[in-house]
């Protein structure tokens, strides 16, 4: 009996009762979370990855603004049938510029984890304008809306600076030339495109949304997809060596 | 003194929501300035209006008994009530999207995608939060036996609660979300939840500091475990860096692997600490109270109550099985989660065996029954998601809507009708009335949206093992049975069943909320109060 009377202590006094819950409440976030920043298993060691280029940004904007992650995961999980539909699954270091993650929680439609190079930009810019158009049993909402809205370029380089701020190594120059990249992408036969590519060795430039008299936020999305699991060879990857 | 305080508050609010509102080109950000501006302004106003008309502070007591401060909750309690038709109906327009993906219009304000978080802050954050508000309230008050603290913190909080859910709701519309489940309102409605909240505690504290009881009520353990912790989760998890404070958006401080990391430990202990440590408060005060029979196991309680808070926190990473996060985190997740199965069913039992000697009630009181059950809907599905954390069940049941159909069962079962149990006894109490308007319509909502409840949760139970089956299925020759638009196609028929669940969940909210106006409004006045307070001492 008297062990329970003890318990008086938090039935009479708040504060105490809220310094206890505090540390009750702190010790499984503090062990589950914490290692993962200082444990160098975490983040597998990977050639390949590099900051999203600035249209790839604003289209990975568009992806999180349309709320995609509600029903398309990119997270591909070890087991066979996975593999063989999506591809390689997914490594940490393949999300580590990612603020936020995109790893998603449903898949009421596929994983887009590895969805870069599957379809041609046609296909996208069809599908996401009319999923019914390419896939009729499809049940995805039309995005015909994105060709004709304009990829805001007045604060991408705020945007990139953001980033830079949370750990993302986008370099003084990329900053400088945002606006400037981003508009190259989506567009082959402009002047800066050396240069940009420079800055994001082995990106695509194309005209993603087929109308080059613009960067549409379609232009965009598609970049995005386009880009999406494309960044690590896979063909040089050394699964035994980051086997988890 | 707290008037100075703030009306100098909000005035500045005001003029700072009014300068960003000017510069800005981000026409939500415009938008949202806007209504935080007049918002504050409006604040500002009652404020000076009622100072200069010399009001006089209400009496901290009348006739000996506590002045009790009821507007506030009454507030909070239609709040919920608009709050909740409104959610369960949007949540029924994207079950019918599901279905019928041409309702999706092909305009960015009413695509799926952006209604979805609108679906689910509503009935979380709108509905369940004002009725953790409201409910909070009264019952610290009941059980303290003393007036909240201040005239106007009150009312700042749950006014201002509910400018946070205008602004992230309008939000998810107009394209402001930072993407994190449960987590979606940008930077500056975070921020100002942020004080909200601070506010809410101190309320809280300040009336439990009150209190002529000499102990703490156990429902404000849990009420006290709830504000702290949202409190905790909340920061932690919405650590952004606006990319400039005249615009909506900001990036996550945390990246990758972590982020998802906090995501989750915040994501599963929002259904730990919002939509259960919280409503088991509401169960520890109307359960007994409505059955008029103590609380079961004063042991038990305190078991429970540290044991379910200590085990919760740790659970968030079997949401990410098999994932790129390490193994031993999201092991350590599962773990967590079968042991939390205990707490749980102890909070299950002692709500339950209050029951004791009263069991007959639930033939006459369909309020009780309603609670009751509702306990009943706590205990399977806390039974559920232990099996679910399980490794080899979550590489099936992942992804697929089986998860839909558990977070739902709790959802409409035990957070649904626990609130619409407290409701139905609440807001009699607050208008002093006799009873409900009419039992029997209390009757007809329990049976109708019970029947929603099963066929939503066992349309998503069908379909979503069939869907995880269907995607790892293989055929004779070695190859994938099923192309993924072939499991969509085949989900068609349990949307439409799911979608008509709802459709009875939203009768019965509307049911509910027709009884509880004409409660109101044509009630049986109870003669005195007679509620009595003292009788909710702790069971010692």
């Amino acid at each position: 009996m008297s062990l329970w009377n003890k318990h008086e202590v938090f039935e009479k006094h708040s504060i105490v009762l809220v310094i206890g819950i505090l540390v009750v409440v702190a010790i499984g976030g503090l062990v589950e979370i914490a290692p993962l920043f200082y444990l160098k298993s975490t983040i597998e060691k990977v050639e390949g990855m590099r900051p999203y280029t600035p249209l790839e940004l604003a289209g990975r904007n568009v992806y999180i603004r349309e709320g995609c992650y509600l029903c398309h995961s990119q997270m591909i999980r070890p087991m066979r049938d996975e593999l063989e539909r999506y591809g390689h699954f997914s490594l940490a270091a393949e999300s580590m510029y990612d603020h936020p993650f995109q790893w998603g929680s449903k898949r009421t439609g596929p994983d887009l984890a590895r969805v870069g190079g599957k379809y041609s930009d046609e296909w996208h810019r069809d599908h996401l304008a009319n999923p019914r158009s390419v896939v009729p049993e499809s049940i995805m909402p039309g995005y015909p809306f994105l060709l004709n809205a304009k990829v805001e370029t007045r604060d991408i380089a705020d945007h990139l600076k953001a980033n830079a701020v949370v750990g993302v190594p986008y370099s003084e120059e990329q900053i400088g030339e945002a606006a400037r990249d981003l508009v190259a992408q989506a567009n082959p036969d402009s002047d800066n495109v050396d240069a940009f590519l420079e800055r994001y060795p082995n990106a695509i430039v194309r005209d993603f949304d087929g109308d080059p008299k613009r960067v549409s936020e379609m232009d965009a999305l598609v970049a995005y997809l386009q880009m999406l699991g494309t960044l690590v060879d896979f063909s040089i990857y050394d699964n035994k060596a980051n086997l988890r | 003194m707290e008037e100075g305080f703030f009306a100098a508050f909000l005035v500045a609010i005001a003029f700072a929501c009014l300068i960003i509102a000017g510069k800005t080109y981000d026409q939500v950000m415009a938008f949202h300035m806007s209504i935080g501006s007049l918002a504050a302004a409006a604040g500002a106003f009652v404020i000076f209006k009622h100072y200069f008309d010399g009001r006089a502070p209400a009496p901290q007591e009348v006739d000996g008994k506590p002045n009790y401060s009821l507007g506030p909750i009454k507030f909070g309690a239609w709040a919920a009530v608009f709050w909740g038709v409104a959610g369960f109906t949007v949540g029924l327009i994207i079950a019918l999207q599901l279905a019928y993906p041409v309702l999706n219009l092909d305009l960015p304000w009413t695509s799926f995608g952006r209604l979805r978080p609108l679906h689910t802050s509503a009935v979380i954050f709108a509905f369940g939060g004002n009725v953790l508000l409201a409910t909070s309230f009264y019952v610290v008050q009941r059980t303290s036996r003393a007036r909240m603290p201040g005239t106007i913190a009150p009312w700042f909080v749950i006014l201002g609660y509910n400018i946070f859910i205008v602004i992230a709701g309008t939000g998810y519309l107009l394209g402001a979300t930072q993407s994190k489940e449960y987590a979606e309102p940008e930077w500056y409605a975070d921020l100002w939840l942020t004080i909200v909240w601070v506010a809410y505690l101190l309320v809280f504290l300040g009336t439990l500091w009150k209190r002529k009881e000499p102990h703490i009520y156990v429902a404000n353990w849990f009420y006290l475990a709830f504000i702290v912790t949202i409190a905790l989760l909340h920061i932690t998890n919405n650590l952004t860096i606006p990319v400039s404070v005249f615009g909506t958006k900001s990036y996550i401080v945390w990246a990758g692997v972590q982020d998802a990391m906090v995501q989750w430990w915040y994501g599963h202990n929002a259904v730990g600490f919002f939509l259960t440590a919280g409503f088991l408060a509401i169960m520890y005060y109307f359960v007994p109270k409505r059955a008029e029979r103590p609380v079961y196991s004063y042991r038990l309680s305190i078991v429970h109550f540290w044991a379910l808070i200590f085990l919760y926190i740790w659970a968030g990473p079997h949401h990410l099985h098999y994932t790129a996060l390490p193994q031993w985190a999201s092991t350590l997740g599962a773990t967590f989660s079968i042991i939390l199965w205990m707490p749980s069913w102890g909070g299950m039992i002692n709500g339950l065996m209050t029951l004791s000697g009263a069991w007959d009630k639930l033939r006459t009181d369909p309020v009780l029954r309603m609670m009751v059950v509702s306990i009943a809907f706590y205990g399977m599905s806390t039974f559920e998601g232990p099996l679910m954390s399980l490794r080899s069940v979550n590489s099936l049941s992942h992804y697929t809507d089986w998860t839909i159909g558990h977070v739902h069962s709790g959802a409409l079962g035990w957070v649904g009708y626990i609130s619409f149990g407290a409701l139905y006894c609440l807001i009699p109490w607050l208008w002093n009335k006799k009873q409900v308007y009419s039992l029997k319509l209390v009757n007809w909502h329990f049976w109708i949206s019970t029947i929603g409840i099963v066929l939503y949760i066992c349309a998503m139970w069908v379909s979503g093992i069939m869907q995880g089956l269907m995607w790892r299925a293989y055929d004779q020759l070695g190859f994938l049975e099923y192309s993924f638009i072939e499991t969509v196609e085949a989900m068609h028929p349990f949307y439409v069943i799911r979608a008509l669940g709802g459709a009875l969940f939203v009768i019965g909210s509307l049911i509910m909320a027709y009884n509880l106006w004409m409660t109101v409004r044509h009630g049986e006045a109870e003669e005195a109060d007679t509620v009595p307070a003292g009788s909710m001492a702790p069971a010692e």
